[in-house]
């Protein structure tokens, strides 16, 4: 099957090339270079659209435990937005925790091919990946989370060479069939189990000690040691807490040149200053980003009205419990293993902090210079709902629209924001690296991401439209593998995607210890514990994408 | 690996039945025959020693192809105004297929333990909770409170496996662990310490749990009760409860609410969830529900993630709605809203209701139905006949399942698939 998507204006940052005009030839799922003398079997004509790769989302709670637990905690929610089997697609929920089903159609209406699992804790890794596995017409993997369990924790407060630290992470990674490793409050999620209330940077954890700091550089010099393409993704200390902003600086500082991505760092910018002792820290933020070659950032910007949040970090969710609007919550511990918190949350654009919060999430969008280190996220669904992407993209694409948005959120917030000042728009060119080729990058999909010879054809074309937002609400087409799923807001073909891991090397004497380990201490046999591909694959639906890791790895 | 020993003898073979997933038994196979040689219980053991009787469908009583029972059943699907699915008793792909085609009939997805489910479900969509695992149990718990439950029941091997322990991570010995039980006591001897200390029991009658639950809440924010005593309980003795559980480092409250089975249980749950939050405050505690047997938490999840609802899951209307109380089975059959009863279990053995209306049954051979329905299709059982993932009580642990035998018994997801195949042919 030989597909030519004809003169669409082409913006693929990953080849340099920003709104050229050509051809683009699909045959059997990937694009090729020509047609090798065939005649294309079809041939859409794309004159006067723009053509990206399919969006890829680096940081969406799509599935796990906790996703679970917030679709359970919110069945109101559900109501106000149900989803009603049309078509091909099945009958399911949508808004702030919508159903596995839902969440794979409204991604790809928006033209994203890839959605991407930030907080999968090992012990609940068959639930993420049973999870996105019904999520359709989109690539998925995960981050493994790791950095409060107490297998890691004992190997390095007992001192353990950093070489026995890399084999765990390795062996978890493979275990839980995952492509990063995430550390969410390091540290912080077993220090709350043994009661204490918060963990700085350099604070030590009672039991362990050992520090968040130390914590984050063992994760990373393990991460990077094994070749794992994606930075050590760091959900850092003291999430939400006015001042944060110098732990994150702290962060930056004490990770000594070691590659590290700052998730949702919208909530870890804030200052003190002002009467109400709460103030933007993201001038200071975007100044360390630009400074430091080795960080890249996704922002976790909120938008105004209710969601979700859903997170690893006990500790903090627990704390902020009390701010859960309807005023229900969930908090777990989590087998030796982690945590989990789920408050519902409401964002209201006239509440000083939460009008700030948006304020500070943009600012960190405009400020930080260089796309390739910043990603366009709302931290699904803690910021916002996935949904909202469309918007956001305007308000970083449309200065007089953003200032309009300004002008009606709570003054006091707006006063002492420089947001009014920054000039900045968005390009298209911008938006497609944030959104597509740089994600891809960091993650290391050398075939998503880009329209190349060899790229898996994941494919978004829209109409140019004055109002962006609708633009990218609505593509004309996607394309998942090939595949046209989405013509004009339909869904035409439900096909199911990939599953990115990476396979990092190690030295499998680390097993034995590991099974005394779970003999001892945990619940379950240690060869019931990791992954098999049959899990993954078994019912045809899913297909395993081993990407390979930079030194050392296997491909 | 238990998929990968070549004696007849399997080991680590993990338990769909049990709710807290056992994963250490030892089966022997024997063409059909399966025996549990070790770490079974009177839940497991019987569970997966239960014989494969029936290998052939049958319509009204008569053996028949798979191809003429899935037709058969796919007529009266098609035919049905409001089939209402009930069971479940599955894992997860004969959940996910059941789904597919309850969308697709516009029907109701209900379970056969839906009740007591509700009890915590109910909950923590109104109020939240703040809950612990078996393995935080295991490694941190210092006292253990059961309330109204007597634990050994459902759950004979949980005392075994997560309180007397041999060891634990933190250097904390296991058998110091305190026991408190309350209202029920416990049935055999599971919650004695392993020197033979027993727990500590405060019986109580039933119709006073809600009371007792309520004051040791009241107690915990520190309120002064003005009674005496509650359900023959001194507030002497719940005062003592609520300060060791103020002074432990990791205290858990536990209970199965299928043993809760009086009316607004949910009531009960909810005031222990408050304890639990309110001890939290100063020191560190969970909650933890025991429940979930033979895939009703398996089903309940996958569900969840489907529909965003965990059961009595209703898509008349095109898309899911939940109500507990509007989408129950017995309801719907006593009103005359449901005109079919198609029950899926391949893990559970509990059989369908007698009822008037057509009923279809795709479950694990060997169960036994009260009347010939007009459509029986044996299945095989996850776990046993082939692969599949449970989860058990605590939501976050799912583990694989190995085939154990060649049954030749098809999968009820093989099965649910070929009637919705079959219904796109009518």
């Amino acid at each position: 099957m030989l597909t030519k998507l004809a003169g669409g204006k082409v913006y693929d940052p990953a080849h340099g090339q920003d709104g050229v005009v050509r051809d683009i030839f699909i045959r059997d799922g990937r694009i090729v270079d020509g047609p090798g003398g065939d005649t294309p079997d079809k041939v859409y004509d794309l004159s006067g659209r723009i053509v990206m790769a399919g969006a890829i989302d680096m940081h969406t709670h799509i599935g796990g435990g906790k996703v679970t637990i917030a679709r359970t905690l919110l069945p109101e929610d559900h109501r106000g937005d149900p989803a009603v089997r049309e078509g091909l697609m099945r009958g399911g929920c949508g808004h702030a925790a919508p159903s596995t089903l839902t969440t794979g159609y409204r991604y790809a209406e928006m033209g994203y091919t890839a959605g991407f699992e930030p907080a999968v804790l090992p012990i609940n890794a068959r639930q993420a990946h049973m999870e996105m596995a019904d999520v359709p017409l989109l690539d998925v993997g995960g981050y493994v989370m790791l950095g409060s369990d107490d297998f890691f924790l004992r190997l390095l407060s007992s001192g353990a060479d950093q070489r026995l630290i890399n084999d765990y992470v390795a062996w978890t990674i493979r275990s839980s069939q995952c492509i990063g490793v995430k550390v969410v409050n390091p540290g912080g999620i077993s220090a709350f189990k043994f009661n204490q209330r918060k963990l700085d940077l350099d604070e030590d954890h009672t039991y362990y000690g050992v520090t968040p700091r130390q914590i984050l550089q063992s994760l990373a010099r393990a991460v990077h040691e094994l070749g794992v393409p994606h930075p050590l993704h760091v959900h850092g200390c003291n999430l939400g807490v006015p001042g944060n902003v110098d732990t994150t600086l702290n962060t930056i500082a004490g990770i000594e040149g070691l590659p590290m991505h700052l998730t949702h760092v919208q909530f870890h910018s804030y200052g003190t200053e002002g009467d109400r002792k709460f103030s933007s820290g993201a001038a200071r933020i975007a100044e360390a980003v630009n400074a430091n070659k080795n960080i890249t950032v996704d922002v976790g910007q909120i938008l105004f009205g209710a969601t979700v949040t859903a997170s690893g970090d006990s500790m903090r969710q627990h704390a902020n419990a009390g701010h859960a609007n309807p005023a229900k919550w969930v908090c777990m511990d989590i087998e030796c293993d982690a945590g989990c918190g789920v408050v519902p949350f409401k964002y209201r654009d006239q509440n000083f902090v939460n009008a700030l919060q948006w304020c500070i999430g943009l600012e960190v969008f405009l400020m930080v210079e260089d796309p390739w280190r910043v990603f366009l996220t709302t931290d699904h669904p803690n910021g916002a709902p996935f949904t909202s992407y469309p918007h956001l993209i305007k308000l970083l694409m449309d200065r007089s629209f953003r200032n309009d948005m300004l002008a009606t959120i709570n003054p006091d917030a707006a006063a002492l924001s420089n947001l009014g000042a920054l000039d900045r728009e968005y390009s298209l060119y911008e938006i497609a690296i944030m959104t597509r080729a740089g994600a891809a990058r960091l993650l290391g999909l050398s075939d998503r991401g880009h329209l190349g010879a060899g790229a898996g054809a994941d494919i978004t074309v829209y109409s140019p439209q004055d109002d962006v937002e609708k633009m990218f609400e609505a593509p004309d087409y996607v394309f998942k593998d090939g595949e046209l799923v989405v013509d004009h807001g339909t869904i035409v073909n439900v096909v199911w995607g990939n599953v990115h891991t990476i396979r990092p090397e190690y030295d499998r004497s680390i097993e034995g210890r590991l099974k005394d380990y779970f003999d001892r201490y945990l619940t379950m046999h240690v060869d019931n514990f990791p992954i098999s591909d049959w899990e993954l694959e078994g019912d045809g639906r899913s297909k395993i994408l081993i990407h390979p890791c930079r030194t050392g790895g296997r491909s | 690996m238990s998929d990968q020993v070549s004696a007849e003898i399997r080991s680590n073979v993990p338990s769909p039945f049990c709710g807290i997933a056992s994963d250490d038994l030892q089966i022997q196979v024997s063409g059909l025959s399966v025996r549990v040689v070790a770490n079974g219980d009177a839940v497991t053991t019987p569970a997966f020693e239960l014989p494969a009787d029936a290998l052939k469908p049958r319509v009204a009583g008569v053996e028949c192809s798979l191809d003429e029972a899935c037709a058969r059943a796919a007529e009266l699907i098609s035919r049905s105004h409001g089939p209402v699915f009930s069971g479940f008793g599955t894992d997860v792909n004969d959940t996910r297929a059941a789904l597919s085609l309850i969308d697709r009939c516009r029907g109701v997805f209900d379970q056969k333990r839906a009740e007591p489910s509700l009890r915590n479900l109910l909950v923590v969509a109104d109020s939240g909770w703040m809950a612990t695992t078996l393995g935080e149990v295991k490694n941190r718990a210092d006292v253990l409170v059961v309330f109204g439950t007597d634990i050994e029941d459902g759950f004979p091997r949980f005392f075994e496996r997560f309180v007397w322990n041999r060891e634990t991570l933190f250097g904390q010995d296991p058998a110091a662990r305190e026991v408190i039980y309350i209202g029920r006591e416990p049935g055999g001897r599971a919650a004695y310490a392993p020197d033979g200390r027993a727990p500590w029991v405060l019986p109580c009658p039933p119709e006073s749990w809600p009371d007792v639950a309520a004051a040791l809440t009241a107690l915990a924010r520190g309120a002064r009760l003005q009674a005496n005593e509650i359900g023959g309980l001194a507030i002497g003795d719940l005062q003592k409860v609520v300060d060791r559980l103020k002074h432990a480092s990791y205290s858990v409250v536990a209970w199965a609410a299928g043993q809760l089975d009086f009316p607004n249980a949910d009531l009960t749950v909810q005031q222990l969830c408050q304890l639990v939050v309110v001890l939290n405050e100063t020191t560190r505690s969970g909650v933890l529900p025991l429940g979930g047997q033979n895939g009703d938490k398996t089903a309940a999840q996958v569900c969840a993630w489907q529909t965003g609802y965990p059961t009595r899951v209703s898509f008349a209307r095109g898309y899911p709605e939940f109500d507990p109380f509007l989408f129950g089975t017995d309801r719907l059959l006593a009103s005359g809203e449901a005109d079919l009863l198609v029950w899926v279990a391949s893990l559970s053995t509990l059989p369908p209701p007698v009822t008037d209306v057509p009923t279809i049954v795709i479950a694990r051979s060997g169960m036994r139905c009260e009347r010939e329905p007009e459509v029986f299709i044996p299945v095989g059982t996850p776990g046993i006949d082939h692969a599949g993932h449970a989860y058990r009580c605590d939501s976050v642990v799912a583990l694989p399942l190995y085939k154990l035998r060649e049954s030749g018994l098809p999968s009820a997801q093989a099965v649910l698939q070929g009637i919705e195949n079959a219904l796109d042919a009518l």
